[in-house]
């Protein structure tokens, strides 16, 4: 079967900046893909030149291509991409507190993203469906009638959630979905999220930087830094026999394992975009680092499994 | 919803208060008497002192200014010390020319402000947003008085469409009422649409950064679309406290802009009160315009609740 989502050599710029550069990723249907790294690796402007929706001034080149849509989708004009975005594409972002319209009623907000791609025949089975939905975010059918400033961050996002998944879209990108809640509703958010994408057959991307999720609801993972993806493969692979320092670094960084070893950190920060050495971009923050590294690793192994590092780590020593 | 409502009315009736006594101290501390102005300056003392006592003036302030309250909130503006005519019919007829000319101004101004300050948010980094926002500059720094003469130069004197001046009901001839009307109300809405364009614009701005307008366009909602249904209401409240507080600019506009196009409203009645020294008329005129206002921005304060339910405490 061919992919949901197929994206070729992304770059992104902002004048003479580049931030995500070179970038290959697809999503297979009912797959659900993982894309991990710091801030400022280039995640969410992945996420965002998918969805046509980058801030002015930045400008997204190379090839997107969705299931069901039968043009490119970069470059794609307004009119194009308006038919796109929540029917075939959907997105559920980061921020629930600001996420929805503080002056309409969360009903209205959910039925009209079926009405605005006339999914349902009019606005009393919109409504209809959106107490459905509500239900399958495990909200009260009262909630149709409140604002957001009267539900919780955790309710307001499965909100979010209802209205992406509204019209069963072929893809669900998330964005840091949970990273603004509480610990203990972002287990519900997550069960929701994945619960929703299974009943859809919908593929997912989900973006975050922290590992244990991945580890929960992805299949396959990505590991960018600087703009590039620098490792791939299937998430126990990644996970347990890291190939590229840098995710070697991000996993000794976290808890993922329950190692007796102490948490570690990757030395120095993440550069300010556009100020990444050349070659490796990871080469002056990696112990590893050689002369080889001024010149840019190349890819090792397949399109979806492999990574691109001059010193990769042993096979054995972590299996 | 019903605390603020009570909470507004307190602060409304407080600053009524208030301005009532801001507006009688400063006529009392004015100088000149009025009796000796309506006598003329070769009047026996004697018969100043007989009109004193029979305009009240001779009592202390304090009972003059609770005798003038209660008037007012009686409905009765007093007898003019000049013209010994009842000063609340002259007032009220005079209300309804300045309303007429103020709603129109208003109309104009958002006419304006509304479209303009979109589009220059919307293309704020693009030449027609720059062009329009030069242009809103230019509006501001232009007065309304001028803008009347402009306007009277070229559309009654260059180009004879419109008359130059005067003031017709709009029961007796709809048709002249709006002619005349044209020309007083866009020398007094432009300017002031120059300047709410440029807060609209701002409230625009805001909004198109927000969140939820990504969420909207996220949906599948064009960004004019979008910003339709999901900026309007948003960008209002701001643009909201700002109609308010222009609504006094327009009245004492109003002032001026009578003049020019010879119009009988409130703003001639208090130019020609101060003109005849008739000192309880500009008292009475000052205190009528001072209540518009707050009235005016009382009902704003309500508006915001209506505007955002995030105001409505205890509504579920």
């Amino acid at each position: 079967m061919s992919d949901v989502l197929s994206v070729r050599g992304l770059t992104v710029t902002v004048r003479d900046k580049t931030l995500v550069s070179d970038v290959d990723l697809t999503v297979g249907p009912g797959e659900r893909v993982g894309l991990i790294g710091e801030s400022g690796s280039g995640k969410s402007l992945t996420a965002l030149s998918v969805l046509g929706l980058l801030p002015e001034d930045v400008v997204a080149a190379g090839s997107v291509q969705l299931t069901g849509v039968d043009h490119e989708l970069i470059g794609a004009d307004e009119r194009r991409m308006s038919r796109v975005r929540g029917r075939h594409l959907a997105m559920v972002f980061q921020e629930p507190m600001t996420a929805l319209n503080p002056t309409m009623r969360v009903g209205d907000q959910i039925a009209e993203a079926m009405l605005i791609h006339r999914t349902v025949p009019g606005r009393r089975a919109a409504r209809a469906a959106a107490v459905e939905l509500l239900g399958r975010v495990q909200l009260p059918r009262e909630t149709m009638r409140a604002y957001p400033h009267q539900l919780s961050g955790g309710q307001r996002q499965r909100i979010v959630l209802a209205l992406a998944l509204a019209n069963d879209p072929a893809l669900l990108i998330c964005d840091e979905p949970t990273t603004a809640l509480d610990v203990t509703v972002q287990a519900l958010v997550l069960d929701l999220i994945v619960k929703g994408v299974v009943a859809r057959s919908s593929a997912l991307l989900f973006i975050t930087h922290d590992l244990a999720v991945v580890a929960t609801v992805c299949e396959r993972v990505l590991v960018m830094y600087g703009g590039r993806v620098v490792e791939s493969g299937p998430v126990e692979e990644v996970f347990t026999r890291p190939r590229h320092r840098y995710t070697e670094g991000l996993l000794a960084a976290s808890d993922l394992e329950t190692n007796e070893r102490r948490l570690t950190t990757i030395p120095g920060n993440v550069p300010p975009a556009g100020q990444f050495p050349s070659g490796c971009v990871f080469r002056n923050r990696c112990r590893h680092a050689t002369d080889v590294c001024s010149t840019a690793p190349s890819w090792t192994g397949t399109a979806s499994t492999g990574f691109a590092c001059h010193h990769p780590a042993e096979v054995t020593t972590h299996a | 919803m019903v605390l603020r409502l009570i909470e507004r009315t307190a602060v409304l009736l407080a600053s009524l208060a208030v301005s009532s006594v801001l507006v009688f101290a400063f006529m009392a501390i004015l100088p000149g008497d009025p009796a000796r102005v309506a006598l003329g300056v070769n009047a026996s003392d004697e018969a100043v002192a007989e009109l004193r006592r029979q305009f009240g003036l001779d009592r202390p302030l304090t009972t003059q200014y609770f005798e003038w309250l209660g008037g007012l909130v009686r409905g009765d503006f007093g007898t003019s010390y000049v013209s010994k005519a009842a000063i609340g019919p002259q007032i009220f007829d005079r209300f309804q020319v300045t309303l007429w000319l103020v709603v129109a101004g208003m109309v104009v101004a958002l006419v304006v402000a509304a479209p303009a300050g979109t589009v220059m948010a919307a293309r704020h980094r693009k030449v027609s947003g720059l062009a329009l926002s030069a242009v809103s500059q230019l509006g501001v720094a232009v007065p309304a008085f001028l803008a009347g003469i402009l306007l009277i130069m070229v559309f009654a004197v260059k180009l004879g469409w419109l008359p130059a001046n005067g003031w017709t009901p709009p029961a007796q001839d709809p048709a002249m009422f709006l002619k005349q009307l044209v020309m007083p109300a866009l020398s007094l809405g432009l300017v002031q649409g120059a300047v709410l364009t440029r807060y609209v614009r701002s409230a625009v701005l805001e909004v198109l950064r927000e969140d939820y307008l990504r969420t909207a366009r996220a949906k599948g909602l064009r960004p004019f679309p979008a910003l339709w249904r999901h900026g309007v209401r948003n960008a209002a409240v701001p643009v909201v406290t700002v109609l308010g507080l222009q609504l006094a600019t327009l009245l004492i506009g109003a002032v001026v802009v009578e003049r020019v196009f010879v119009i009988p409203g409130l703003g001639s009645l208090l130019l020609d009160g101060v003109s005849n020294r008739d000192l309880l008329l500009v008292q009475d005129v000052v205190m009528v315009l001072v209540i518009a206002v707050l009235l005016v921005n009382f009902l704003v304060d309500l508006l915001y609740v209506a505007l955002d339910p995030r105001l409505r405490v205890g509504s579920r």
